[in-house]
């Protein structure tokens, strides 16, 4: 029954392919994995999309798939996109890293191009990703100074080392103001499920927390923070309609400008194999308007990312220890980045326990 | 605190309520319609669109039962008229639904949507602890217990409700009595398709209101895997949703609270309990024999 499904649910998805005109110079090709209305990770990707459209118009023929489950079926996905002629394929989820990969070294004249993950098997496989957990320290400053509870609630999707380099990202920013800072972490095991992260935001409320932030794709936690009367961060994009009242601040991916960078390298015959991990600096990582906070607030949260934007200050600077008290980073000592794209630890001052 | 806690489980289980109760009395008739999930999502896109053009949740609500009937009206048109095969034709409706709500929902991405207003009877629901879980919450959520009463009378204490259950039994004995089973098994199929039509609308008017691409995220097969696993019984159906509905909210809280279980093992924790405690309780073969409706999924054509 289930390889019905599966299958039947390929056979949907490859009739939903959406191709364009004919003339095109390059055909650049997108995997979400999740709907491109969710208004959050995956509509980000679509908007860089749009964007590598605007710039090259005709000369840029593009498809997209989008819900597309990380596992055996994301290789299927690719692999489609490969032989249909796409020049290059973004990847958008830390889930098809094998799969890309896979696929890659079947095609070795397409360009790979893979979203968060760290695996390059061969050269025709790019990663790319940005430096998010540098607005989750800004969150974790702004958490700290608005919450009168000292405990946020932190909605989280899969352990995986972007979330919980976000998690202690975020603790460290909160803890710069208030030492005994507590974060409450719940695992939805879903990017994206709108009752779910509901429910998640409900029970963090019903425990105590009066700041929500989310690792997980919906709007959904937004509403009910809004309906609680609490603050909250939004994810992805920026979210403000959802709670006027009630959004903080927003971390916002805009990944327009890599795309086009790397779409224009493919036309131009210089795309070669790179590992981008881009942050405020490189435009990669916006905050959305500080909004619904004092003043003083929203300047320490300006002056912050301002810091961090120069490269003034790292969020992983020492004197930082692990959970279990061993040290970590010694005074002054920055996390190389290698350390952070495969963070399996918490650090002290986080009470929930790692999945692993 | 509790109160909250036992409300937040009554919206989770109340959408997988109606659904489900709705798929069991299309499969007591004996049909299978795997097209739940693409009823429902059809309904959250209609219940959120409307609400939203109109300001009213109610003709949303409307529109998202009527929209929810006309979808399985096709589904019933395949499998009863033309006799396709049910499995093939339900998961091509679910295929259908949720394709067909992204594109008519494209539009609604992003805009907050219309809630429905709880119920307030003065001085009921401000009773302390009691009052705004039997006197406070939304309307459907009574909606959704008064309709298990019903579908629990209907099927078991009327003479109609013998005679679908009989269709679903046996239809060729059921026709040879003169019933007409494929017009009984149209009623049926049209009341499941309003149903979760409803379920729909509750996830995107209560649940969380607003309209989001696959906003149902495999709730229509909970309610499926709910209708068997409670042995096609109304009350274990009730039983088996607010089961599931407590210990996904549990596993939120115990996660919150730290007590270090693996989350992946307390996220699979209501699948494997509602499943454990309803084979349970239908444990005794017999009578679950009884229960099971022995033409589901059996074509039937009428020789003239």
């Amino acid at each position: 029954m289930r390889k019905t499904i599966l299958s039947l649910a390929a056979a949907a998805a490859v009739l939903s392919f959406g191709t364009m005109a004919a003339e095109a110079k390059v055909k650049g090709c997108w995997v979400y994995v999740g709907p491109i209305g969710d208004f959050g990770y995956s509509f980000q990707h679509h908007q860089g999309l749009l964007q590598a459209k605007e710039k090259f118009g005709d000369e840029l023929e593009t498809a997209y798939l989008e819900s597309v489950p990380e596992g055996a079926d994301a290789e299927r996905a690719i692999e489609r996109f490969a032989r249909s002629g796409c020049n290059i394929i973004f990847t958008t989820s830390f889930g098809f890293m094998d799969a890309t990969n896979k696929v890659a070294g079947r095609f070795p004249d397409v360009k790979f191009e893979h979203a968060t993950g760290y695996k390059r098997e061969h050269p025709n496989v790019s990663t790319y990703n940005s430096r998010f957990y540098e607005g989750r320290y800004v969150q974790g400053v702004i958490a700290a100074k608005m919450s009168k509870a000292g405990t946020a609630g932190y909605i989280a999707s899969f352990p995986i080392p972007e979330v919980v380099m976000g998690i202690n990202a975020f603790m460290l920013g909160a803890q710069s103001v208030n030492p005994d800072f507590k974060v409450k972490v719940v695992w939805a095991n879903t990017w994206f499920d709108a009752g779910k992260e509901a429910d998640a935001a409900k029970a963090l409320i019903d425990q105590g927390v009066d700041i929500i932030t989310q690792h997980t794709d919906s709007t959904a936690p937004m509403q009910v923070a809004t309906e609680r009367g609490i603050k909250a961060f939004g994810q992805a994009s920026d979210m403000i309609k959802f709670g006027p009242q009630t959004q903080l601040t927003s971390i916002v991916d805009d990944w327009g400008p890599y795309y086009i960078r790397r779409i224009q390298a493919v036309i131009d015959g210089t795309w070669k194999q790179e590992d981008v991990w881009g942050g405020m600096k490189e435009g990669h990582v916006v905050m959305a308007p500080y909004t619904n906070m004092p003043d003083d607030v929203k300047k320490l949260a300006e002056e912050t990312e301002a810091k961090i934007k120069s490269g003034e200050f790292h969020p992983f600077t020492g004197p930082v220890s692990k959970q279990d008290g061993t040290e970590w980073l010694k005074a002054g000592e920055v996390a190389d980045d290698a350390t952070l794209l495969g963070m399996n630890f918490y650090i002290k001052g986080i009470d929930d326990k790692l999945p692993q | 605190m509790l109160e909250q806690v036992l409300i937040t489980i009554a919206t989770a289980a109340t959408p997988l309520l109606i659904a489900a109760v709705g798929e069991l009395v299309v499969e007591r008739s004996g049909v299978l319609n795997l097209g739940v999930e693409g009823m429902m999502i059809m309904g959250a896109v209609t219940g959120f669109g409307v609400a939203l053009a109109t300001g009213s949740p109610w003709l949303g609500v409307l529109a998202a039962i009527i929209v929810g009937t006309l979808f399985s009206l096709l589904f019933g048109f395949l499998t009863l008229t033309l006799v396709t095969n049910q499995v093939a034709t339900g998961l091509a409706l679910t295929l259908l639904g949720l394709g067909l709500s992204g594109m008519l929902g494209e539009g609604f991405v992003g805009l907050p949507g219309v809630k429905m207003t709880y119920l307030n009877i003065p001085y009921l629901t401000d009773l302390p602890f009691i009052g705004k879980l039997f006197f406070g919450q939304d309307p459907l959520f009574y909606v959704s217990i008064v309709l298990t009463a019903g579908v629990a009378w209907f099927l078991f204490r009327t003479r109609a409700g013998l005679t679908l259950r009989s269709v679903g039994d046996n239809h060729a004995s059921a026709h040879a009595l003169g019933i007409n089973v494929i017009g009984i098994r149209y009623l049926a199929v049209m009341f499941g398709g309003a149903c979760a039509g409803l379920a729909g609308a509750y996830l995107s008017l209560v649940y969380t209101p607003q309209w989001i691409e696959n906003m149902t995220a495999g709730r229509g097969w909970i309610a499926l895997a709910l209708v068997v696993f409670a042995s096609w019984r109304p009350w274990r159906v009730l039983a088996g949703a607010y089961l599931f509905g407590a210990v996904s909210i549990g596993q939120l809280h115990a996660q919150a609270l730290g007590i270090g279980v693996p989350s992946q093992l307390l996220s699979s924790l209501p699948y494997i309990a509602t499943i454990v405690v309803l084979v349970l309780i239908s444990r005794n073969r017999r009578l679950t024999m009884i229960n099971t409706p022995a033409s589901l999924g059996r074509p039937f054509v009428p020789d003239r």
